[in-house]
């Protein structure tokens, strides 16, 4: 009879520990990058990087103006209608479109930036995605974004632990990882 | 008594920017064994702060940190 209720006690402590796993956080980072700046976004890969040398799952979140950071300027699709065609225009392809978000004094002062980062040996855009790929970052592109702008899966970067996915994909990561961020 | 640390490796982290200390040494830490000491030099002065930073979310130890003008040397013991 004892060791009947010993076993069911253990049982009970059993599952309560397994709702309490669920419930814990994991050591991640969920991060929206929202903004198509260059110095947003780049700040967002530092940060997602520098997460990764810390010991943490990083994933990326990437949503309306962040959205076509991530295009390839080599890939071109077609089957686009007007307004499709228009947004693929008039948005940057890929980081070496994107602008900063101050200062941009018409593209010359993203080109001093550049020049700049160049200078004091600060990782351009394109080598910050490159190590967040080496780094195992995953990223998630909005299909939302993607359908509103018009934009292809081909048009994408190849980056592996890229994929596409909806607000409740990030919501489903975020809600177990410690730290979480809008950019 | 000697308090000389024996490094196992050197990492030549001089003239980078943030955040490729901290990414170059997470990589490197683990090139060596648990309990070797590892030699970090960098020049960024920020990473003065994201080290330790680094080395107690990381589980590492700073067992010692040296600094000649604009050169910063750590000496990190893997410890996980």
């Amino acid at each position: 009879m004892d060791m009947q209720n010993v076993e069911i006690q253990l049982e009970e402590l059993k599952s309560s520990i397994e709702a309490i796993n669920k419930k814990t956080a994991e050591n991640k980072l969920a991060m929206i990058v929202f903004s198509g700046d260059m110095d947003k976004v780049l700040a967002s890969f530092i940060i997602a990087t520098g997460a990764v040398a810390m010991g943490m799952d990083v994933v990326m979140f990437f949503t309306f103006w962040g959205t076509p950071v991530l295009r390839d300027k080599k890939n071109n699709v077609g089957g686009k209608d007007v307004m499709g065609k228009m947004f693929g225009t008039m948005l940057p392809k890929g980081t070496s479109d994107v602008k900063l978000s101050k200062m941009n004094m018409g593209g010359m002062g993203t080109r001093m930036m550049k020049s700049l980062m160049k200078k004091k040996n600060v990782a351009s855009l394109e080598e910050m995605i490159a190590l967040a790929e080496e780094l195992g970052v995953r990223i998630y592109v909005c299909e939302m974004s993607m359908d509103l702008m018009g934009f292809k899966r081909d048009e994408f970067i190849d980056y592996n632990g890229l994929d596409f996915a909806g607000v409740a994909t990030f919501l489903q990561e975020a809600q177990n990882s410690k730290v979480q961020l809008f950019i | 008594m000697s308090d000389e640390i024996q490094v196992i490796k050197v990492f030549d982290l001089k003239g980078l920017a943030c955040p490729m200390p901290v990414v170059k040494v997470s990589k490197g830490i683990k090139e060596v064994e648990v309990g070797q000491v590892i030699e970090a030099q960098t020049t960024d002065p920020g990473s003065l702060s994201d080290f330790p930073a680094w080395a107690k979310t990381s589980g590492n130890e700073i067992v010692k940190t040296e600094q000649e003008d604009k050169l910063i040397k750590f000496y990190i013991k893997r410890l996980v």
